[in-house]
């Protein structure tokens, strides 16, 4: 069972497009995970049946007592995020500002204060159209992706992925360079790192690069929208040769991708523009890659 | 020597949790009296941050002086483990417990 | 006149359409425009003003004094961050993980742990005729944004005469950060795509504008690729679209090679004035 995880540090790259692409590719050989939660959109894609949905807790939110609360005013004295405030002279926290420390429940003389688990939001496993599962999670308003979100979709996907003996675990990861991605990385066996040239795509790749090497993973790369700025292109290709990073691709600006996503369909299921050409090579070349490991 | 594993269950055909911070078991083989003690991590699962540097902590109290994964911790992890002077062999993440020992012991595994 | 400019989903256009606003309004007028996607600040790419001045921004973390020490443990049992544990002898603290709340420091009972100042960013400040730039960046690994927007939003607060225009470029989401960033100003500006995925992060936006109680717009860009969802969408939530923008390859091009726009396409310049006089509309109202 091999891991692999799409991620591209800078939105609109096209990255969920092609994750759902190959996605369809794979088929019934892998389970599916949308780790990108914070634009959760893959689904679109794949016609979840959201069959099983389970609410998600992460990190902690303060809540006062009202009734045994003495007024004493030490928890608004020690927080520091201005998250406890007197409204018709009783003590409320903002669950938005609080940040779960719990500074103000261990210093309140009469424990009228807890911190209760926060539901930042809903994780699903579905079955999806390419006769498979998907797990994939929302999250609430104001709700932060954390490593350990990451760490539970991935997990569910790899149970599944083990009990339905697959071979793949396809992960369209988070973006940026935070915990969740740190966390959608780790136990990768492969990352496809999908990027443009562009200023800021060639800026975003490096920055997310760096981390993948931190962790030893052998990595790909796909050049989407390659011929908006050859010369970009080019400079991304010796990066790539720099940091013996595989070219899996390099795909020319295709409408294709929108239209096909306005009908909720992979780009695999739209007429061919010669895009899906080059995402079979892709793909191709990834198993290949993914059987000498 | 004592070894330590991050592993996905508890014996020795379990196979190895490829994840530091979040592994769900440590196995901890002792060379001199050959015994394997486990140590169950799953408690992890709660934390939404920080994984990596407590159960770094965790593995400090264990006292081994080797540590197969698969991997490698990050990079708070590492610096915990860096100072509590354990040595991190990586690259064991899709073997089994048994497999990762072999594989330690001809040298095919890499040092992090 | 405070403006914030946000997405759902990233790379819908959302610094295209920050730093054309701001370099055009220039023009005639003085303007601030505030990069406030400190993860990845992009801004800076297409403007390229006189550097005036770097301004360090630090948080607060503890420090041990293995003297005064005396390993009872308290600091880590308090932090609900796992951003400081004790090694047998040794306490070890981990700065990016810290959320700066300061129990541990002030719970120690032997005053081991005083807080000291930490460097995660910068603010710099740069000029362009009448535009004034603030950028301001997270440094790698740090996990404050949240903070860093913050004190960027006081610095500009306490520097600049907020009767000129103010530009916000927001990060991306519906998290914490987008909140900080959003929630000071007079008007949101929401940028999207006419696709599904477009929309559907769209929504996401708008629901915590509407929680945020902010009066907001939507601006579609690429108009023309996709359908027409994001505007029925509109119509029935009574959303005003304040401007679409073309689909276009030549804005593309000049994008991907960090030049602005409005200065070499016309319809692109006339549709941003369009917005901004909606926006001063709304702002009348």
């Amino acid at each position: 069972m091999k891991e692999i995880v799409v991620i591209s540090g800078k939105g609109g790259t096209g990255k969920t497009s092609i994750t759902a692409a190959l996605a369809f590719l794979a088929g019934k050989d892998a389970v599916v995970a949308d780790c990108d939660v914070d634009a959760a959109d893959m689904h679109l894609l794949m016609q979840p049946d959201f069959a099983r949905s389970e609410d998600f807790y992460s990190g902690e939110v303060a809540e006062i007592l009202q009734d045994e609360c003495t007024q004493c005013g030490k928890c608004m004295e020690v927080c520091r995020f201005d998250a406890i405030s007197i409204i018709d002279e009783q003590y409320w926290v903002d669950p938005i500002s609080c940040e779960g420390c719990g500074y103000c429940a261990r210093v309140c003389p009469t424990e009228t204060i807890f911190n209760k688990d926060l539901n930042v939001g809903k994780w699903f496993i579905s079955s999806i159209k390419t006769g498979t599962k998907m797990v994939h999670a929302r999250l609430g308003i104001g709700a932060d992706n954390s490593g350990k979100l990451v760490a539970k979709v991935k997990n569910e996907a790899k149970q599944l992925a083990k009990e339905l003996d697959k071979e793949y675990i396809l992960i369209d990861g988070s973006p940026g360079i935070g915990c969740p991605v740190v966390s959608s990385l780790s136990g990768a066996d492969f990352v496809i790192l999908v990027t443009e040239p562009s200023v800021s795509g060639i800026h975003d790749l490096k920055r997310v690069y760096e981390l993948v090497k931190k962790f030893h993973i052998p990595a790909g790369c796909i050049i989407n929208k390659s011929d908006l700025n050859s010369q970009k292109s080019q400079s991304i290709l010796e990066y790539l040769k720099e940091k013996d990073i595989v070219h899996l691709g390099s795909y020319t600006y295709d409408e294709a991708f929108t239209k096909s996503m306005t009908q909720g369909l992979t780009l695999m299921e739209w007429e061919d523009t010669g895009s899906s050409d080059k995402i079979r090579e892709s793909w191709d070349k990834t198993k290949q890659i993914l059987n000498t490991l | 020597m004592k070894i330590a594993f991050t592993t996905k269950g508890k014996d020795w055909d379990s196979m190895m949790d490829p994840r530091f911070g979040r592994t769900e078991f440590f196995l901890i083989y002792n060379e001199e009296n050959e015994e394997l003690s486990i140590y169950d991590n799953r408690a992890i699962e709660n934390e939404a941050h920080g994984a990596g540097p407590k159960t770094a902590q965790e593995l400090f109290a264990l006292n081994p002086d080797i540590l197969i994964t698969g991997n490698g911790p990050g990079g708070n992890a590492a610096t915990v483990l860096e100072k509590a002077g354990v040595i991190i062999y990586i690259g064991a993440g899709q073997m089994t417990v048994k497999e990762a020992l072999e594989a330690y012991r001809n040298n095919k595994l890499e040092k992090f | 006149m405070k403006i914030a400019i946000a997405s759902g989903k990233g790379g819908t256009g959302k610094t295209t359409i920050s730093t054309n606003l701001a370099s055009c309004l220039s023009e005639s007028e003085p303007v601030i425009l505030v990069d406030l996607d400190v993860e990845e600040p992009n801004s800076g790419l297409f403007i390229r003003g006189k550097l005036l001045d770097e301004y360090l921004q630090y948080k607060m973390i503890p420090e041990w004094e293995k003297k005064t020490c005396t390993l009872c443990g308290e600091c880590q049992e308090v932090c609900n961050y796992n951003a400081i544990i004790q090694l047998g002898q040794t306490i070890m603290v981990f700065p990016e993980l810290c959320h700066s709340c300061f129990a541990c420091s002030e719970l120690c009972p032997a005053d081991a742990l005083p807080m000291v100042q930490k460097e995660i960013g910068w603010i710099r400040t740069y000029q362009l005729n009448q535009l004034n730039f603030i950028e301001s960046r997270l440094h790698i690994g740090e996990e404050q944004s949240t903070q860093l927007i913050a004190q960027t939003n006081s610095f500009v607060r306490d520097n600049y005469n907020q009767d000129m225009p103010v530009i916000f470029d927001a990060p991306p989401g519906t998290s914490c950060p987008v909140i900080e960033a959003t929630k000071h100003v007079d008007f949101v500006i929401l940028v999207t795509e006419p696709t599904p995925f477009g929309v559907h992060d769209l929504k996401l936006a708008v629901d915590t504008m509407r929680e945020l109680n902010k009066p907001f717009g939507v601006v579609v860009n690429r108009f023309g690729i996709g359908n027409n969802e994001v505007f029925e969408y509109c119509e029935n939530e009574k959303i005003q679209i304040l401007a679409k923008f073309p689909n276009s390859r030549e804005v593309a091009e000049l994008y991907s090679r960090g030049e602005l726009i409005y200065d070499k396409i016309p319809e692109f310049k006339n549709e941003l004035m369009n917005l901004w006089n909606k926006v001063k509309k709304e702002l009348h109202n």
